[in-house]
């Protein structure tokens, strides 16, 4: 579990994040969402350690990411998988490498057991013809299926997507966003996604936060948004035609 | 102002390097394979350039001799000093600063575009070691590729003073024989050490602390083959070596 509190964010001197509170359950799919610019992946990157908050707590199943000791704050990095946005795959290593790499990098595993484990994690996400090929020979939505199984290798306690499906067809994109909700759901992995994409709010949102300007603007069920009166979020919902119809047939 | 801070940056940047080392058997491999790409890869051009230049050392000399009093062994001599004192260690480093130093920046920067740094960072790896020591530890080679140079840039001027028939083989001899000091060698090897050492690391800052996309990643490339340009130039006019030590005393004597 995840527990932000009061979390402040500025870079020279514009706020970005302003005082977010947020519980972030295991076994669950939380989704943040908003529009660009509103510190979606500024607050997923305070979450990875890659930025500092200025203020406020950030607690990892109880425990506070800022009274941690430097290798205590190893130790949990090494319990969080990240999916990027361009996959951040290796260039120059294969898929099977770049599954492999992270065992490579931090456990003691012998080269047999790695390629064991990697391959498993392959098979999860139907990439076993694929493993011995370039990410730049893949499609897009291989290549994030090759992502999220370096992100699960090693069988993380956290898992962080930032907008996993932004560049894929409808149909990947549903393929992807059902593959992280399965594996975060087999594993009881608390999992963060940045997204603005309704279709994966609608498929896989457990948990919604919205963010507007750096502010929580909502949160809350996915069945609710229908309901909300909330202006912000009902802005940003239906602002596309799509949405608009999918309320009247709801109502 | 901006200057201080990418110098205290640059700084910062080479004492991560050396901690939280990457596991010794992955690193073996990187050290491996940055030198197959930054010394075995630059041989070529090296030994190209030094032939040549080597040559046209010895051609320029030779035509600037007019006086029937100066020994024909002199333009064996000038080469040889050229080469070994300057040609070799300086230029070629001033060389390898665009091809080495650009493939080290946007090697790097790329990575940096594409979050592949942010990716190791998150697993917890020290990137800048992963990235950065074995690019230092290859290029502690480039005195091998140096000598390389001194040789062919000697066997160039050779070459074109004997069919170019400026002067004799046994001249030619005779004039890289005259007056030898090894320690000249030592001097250029350790001048080549420490240039190996910018030309590793400030591509590297360069590649590593970059921001925005792919425009910037050739702009970072760019910034960075200037920087170590001018760093090996200044260097190479602050380090004494013996020529300025006898001429420091020549001027005392005086």
């Amino acid at each position: 579990m995840i527990q932000l509190r009061n979390i402040t964010k500025a870079f020279d001197g514009r706020e970005v994040l302003k005082g977010i509170s947020m519980t972030f359950e295991p076994g669950k799919t939380n989704l943040i969402i908003g529009q660009s610019g509103s510190g979606k992946t500024v607050l997923l990157k305070c979450m990875l350690g890659l930025h500092q908050p200025d203020s406020g707590f950030m607690l990892f199943n109880n425990n506070a990411y800022q009274e941690m000791s430097d290798s205590q704050r190893r130790t949990l990095r090494q319990e969080m998988g990240m999916v990027f946005q361009g996959s951040a795959l290796f260039d120059s290593m294969t898929v099977l490498e770049n599954v492999m790499f992270p065992m490579q990098m931090l456990t003691k595993k012998s080269d047999a057991e790695m390629c064991k484990a990697a391959q498993e994690v392959i098979d999860r996400v139907n990439l076993v013809d694929a493993q011995n090929k370039l990410p730049a020979e893949l499609s897009g939505g291989m290549q994030k299926r090759v992502a999220i199984a370096r992100a699960v290798v090693m069988k993380p306690k956290y898992l962080f997507c930032d907008e996993p499906n932004s560049g894929l067809d409808p149909k990947t994109a549903i393929v992807i966003d059902n593959l992280i909700r399965e594996i975060t759901q087999e594993n009881n992995i608390t999992t963060v996604i940045n997204s603005h994409d309704m279709n994966s709010v609608m498929e896989i949102g457990d948990s919604i936060l919205f963010l507007k300007d750096g502010v929580k603007a909502w949160e809350g069920k996915k069945e609710l948004i229908f309901k909300t009166d909330n202006q912000a979020i009902n802005d940003f919902v239906y602002s596309s035609r799509l949405m608009k119809k999918v309320k009247e047939v709801y109502q | 102002m901006k200057l201080l801070h990418h110098i205290g940056a640059y700084f910062l940047m080479l004492r991560l390097v050396f901690i939280k080392p990457t596991k010794g058997k992955v690193m073996r491999k990187l050290i491996f394979k940055d030198i197959q790409v930054l010394i075995i890869g630059s041989l070529g051009i090296v030994g190209f350039l030094s032939f040549f230049v080597g040559g046209v050392v010895s051609i320029q000399t030779a035509l600037n001799i007019e006086s029937p009093l100066i020994p024909k062994n002199l333009v064996g001599f000038a080469t040889r000093q050229s080469v070994i004192l300057e040609f070799a260690p300086t230029f070629m480093s001033i060389i390898l600063a665009g091809k080495v130093g650009s493939f080290i920046t946007s090697s790097i920067g790329t990575m940096r575009v594409t979050e592949q740094i942010d990716a190791l960072e998150v697993m917890g790896i020290n990137s800048v070691n992963y990235l950065v020591f074995p690019k230092i530890i290859a290029m502690l080679l480039l005195p091998l590729v140096i000598n390389i140079s001194m040789f062919l840039g000697i066997l160039g001027g050779y070459a074109a003073t004997l069919y170019g028939g400026f002067s004799s083989s046994a001249d030619f001899i005779e004039g890289i024989q005259m007056d030898f000091k090894p320690f000249h060698v030592v001097y250029a090897f350790l001048k080549t050490l420490l240039f190996a050492m910018i030309l590793a690391t400030i591509p590297s800052y360069q590649g590593y602390y970059m921001k925005g996309g792919a425009l910037e990643v050739g702009k970072a490339a760019t910034v960075a083959f200037v920087w170590t340009s001018v760093v090996i130039i200044v260097l190479n006019y602050c380090l004494p070596d013996d020529s300025t030590t006898q001429h420091n005393e020549s001027i005392r004597w005086a």
